[in-house]
């Protein structure tokens, strides 16, 4: 096993590292940074757009800069971005802001996606499994954009509206916390209780848009897999040998069925460090996505560059990582 | 239509009905003898009748065609266009931009909205029809050589696969769209196609594996028919179940991903239109002024819907081992 686990880990690095070359031909090639500073009128000095050239490294050819960018990122300096931040505080601060949003949806949405998929299959063909089946394809086929909007324009600032507290909303739309909520001349917000009640007024709406949106996914995965284990041979001879129905539905099948779904939904939470892109928009909170849209919109090369870098990290360690349960789940599944 | 010397076999993987041992058109006894008429049924027929079963699928269908109408053919019949701009009528009271007879839609910074979207539905499937086209030409071919050729050929096609997969495909579409001018709807199909490949070939790639390895591909190949007149004349016919299903599953993807990029603001740009881009637009008024934003919003929901029911449907047909209406 350990064996196992070495030797994937020895296959994701030369892919990460070609990933880190894909990354920079897409950054060189989504514009000039300074732009801006091209186009300005009056046009700005020469010798200030070469100064700025030269700060960003963008007056070296491609190879040059990508092999300064890497030996520098491998040190954990990911360079400056066009303001002169340090590119990591920002992209360390979007990260927790888009786990807190996404790592409580996504464990919301597989509780509720695989009950919901266990009972359909158990009962299939009831009218629970119909209802069950057809709503959760309707909310797969819906667009994020759609739920998320709903939720805000239609039921949110209506609800607030309607209980009164237009000004100052029960349930929050914007941002993933009140601005400057704890300070030293509000030193009654700092406690648990009052930041935990702002947290969850303000992550009630983009989870709950998450969760529409993916717990579909996992009913319908669920569902599939746990039909094709209740089939299987196995679980025919539990059932023979005379063992009571919830032992051969909780310990034969859904175990085996367990298996496939905790691949998808590992591989599912790999994708969504990158943040949930649309959600985060929508609600406007300032986490990966939201980094991803501005770095490209305002054409910041590192700031893109540990997007797709953090990115392209986070997809290949929870593929490896789904590739070690498979194996740890499934004996049959040969390490050599 | 399948060519005649393709696989003796079951076409597209699924077991028929045994046939007797009859000649062509020939029916077991004379009609008086028989109680009901017999008819073969081709494979093409079984699946054509297990897709009209299929009522979402049906019901869809009709809504999508309908849509399509409306996107292209709506145009050239509605009174306003989609760049002429309206005057406020004198004497009109600050109503006169809401839904009308006039102006089914209402009015949105002085023009028809009806016509906006309209115009803006027409771009968002033209867009997802170039993505289908494309991404599933490639990613077919990647598969297709992947499956057949197995070793080395296949071991460098997926290792780019699997590098392709981990980079954010709404993030390099994006990153490359940026420095797009002028036109803009054509390259974003193009990128999205190109970025948008790889689980057709992952599907596509299984099915040549599995099927390589048949009776009937053995035989062409006994007879020294060449590798390209294989993949084409004796396994890909029978890859177009999938093909079909993943084409039309593909359309909505393109869709949804490019209302998504647009309405980032990343997308297409003026003078090209989305429905992303129109509802990118409309959001601000999303609550005062919600034709603009609404209309456009529903619009998604009703083409993600309708092919993804087109798609089950095909599904079912193609596949009847998951298939949960009886034909």
């Amino acid at each position: 096993m350990l064996s196992f686990i070495i030797r994937r880990i020895l296959v994701s690095i030369p892919l990460l590292f070609l990933a880190s070359i894909v990354a920079f031909i897409l950054v060189i090639n989504t514009g000039d940074p300074l732009e801006d500073l091209r186009t300005k009128q009056p046009p700005t000095p020469a010798a200030t757009i070469a100064l700025r050239e030269h700060q960003l490294g963008l007056d070296k050819p491609p190879v040059e800069r990508y092999v300064s960018w890497l030996t520098k990122a491998i040190h954990g300096d990911f360079g400056k971005t066009i303001k002169n931040q340090p590119v990591w505080d920002e992209v360390s601060r979007a990260l927790g802001v888009t786990l807190r949003l996404v790592l409580f949806a996504e464990i919301l949405s597989v509780l509720i996606g695989v009950t919901i998929g266990v009972i359909s299959a158990v009962k299939q063909y009831s009218w629970f499994d119909y209802t069950a089946t057809t709503g959760a394809f309707l909310l797969y086929s819906l667009p994020v954009l759609a739920v998320g909007s709903f939720l805000k324009y239609v039921l949110a600032i209506r609800l607030n509206r309607w209980i009164g507290r237009a000004d100052d909303p029960l349930i929050k739309t914007i941002g993933e916390g009140t601005p400057n909520f704890c300070t030293p001349s509000k030193p009654y917000n700092c406690g648990f209780i009052p930041a935990t009640t702002d947290f969850l007024s303000h992550a009630l709406l983009p989870t709950l848009t998450l969760v529409l949106i993916s717990f579909a996914g996992y009913a319908r995965f669920s569902r599939a897999s746990m039909l094709e284990t209740l089939n299987a041979d196995y679980v025919r001879t539990a059932r023979s040998k005379g063992l009571s129905e919830r032992r051969v539905i909780l310990k034969h099948a859904f175990r085996n069925a367990l298996m496939t779904v905790v691949t998808v939904i590992s591989l599912d939470f790999g994708a969504l460090i990158g943040g949930a892109i649309l959600t985060e928009t929508i609600f406007e909170w300032h986490g990966m996505g939201r980094v991803l849209v501005e770095s490209i919109t305002k054409i910041d090369p590192n700031l893109l560059l540990c997007w797709f870098f953090v990115t392209a990290v986070a997809v290949i360690a929870f593929n490896l990582i789904a590739d070690i349960l498979y194996a740890f789940l499934d004996p049959r599944i040969r390490l050599d | 239509m399948l060519p005649s010397d393709a696989s003796p076999v079951d076409q597209i993987g699924m077991a028929t009905l045994p046939e007797p041992p009859l000649a062509d058109g020939e029916l077991p006894g004379t009609p008086a003898e028989r109680e009901f008429t017999v008819e073969q049924r081709s494979q093409w027929k079984t699946i054509w009748r297990r897709f009209t079963h299929h009522k979402p699928a049906m019901i869809s269908l009709v809504v999508f065609f309908l849509l399509m109408v409306f996107a292209f053919v709506g145009p050239l019949f509605w009174k306003y266009k989609y760049d002429q701009v309206l005057k406020k009528p004198p004497g009109a009271n600050k109503d006169w931009i809401r839904p009308s007879w006039e102006h089914p839609f209402g009015i949105s910074k002085g023009y028809d909205v009806l016509a906006q979207v309209m115009r803006g539905t027409q771009y968002s499937i033209r867009i997802a029809l170039v993505v289908m086209v494309v991404s599933v030409t490639i990613g077919v071919v990647v598969g297709a050589i992947s499956g057949y050729f197995r070793g080395f050929t296949d071991s460098a096609l997926m290792r780019f696969t699997d590098l392709m997969l981990v980079i954010p495909y709404l993030a390099a579409v994006a990153a490359l769209q940026r420095n797009v001018k002028g036109s803009t709807w054509l390259w974003l199909a193009l990128f999205l196609a190109l970025f948008g490949w790889m689980g057709i070939a992952r599907v596509i790639r299984g099915e040549f594996l599995s099927l390589r390895e048949k009776e009937f591909v053995e035989a062409a190949r006994s007879v020294g028919a060449s590798s390209p007149r294989i993949i084409f004349k004796h396994i890909m016919p029978n890859t177009l179940g999938p093909i079909i299903v993943n084409a039309t599953l593909a359309v909505g993807g393109a869709v949804l991903a490019e209302a998504a990029l647009s309405f980032l603001g990343l997308g297409v740009k003026p003078p090209d239109t989305s429905l992303g881009k129109i509802i990118e637009v409309g959001k601000s008024k999303a609550t005062t002024y919600p034709n603009e934003f609404w209309w456009p919003v529903l619009m998604l929901c009703l083409i993600s819907l309708t092919v993804n029911f087109i798609g089950d449907g095909l599904r079912d047909a193609f596949d009847p081992k998951q298939n949960r209406v009886r034909a």
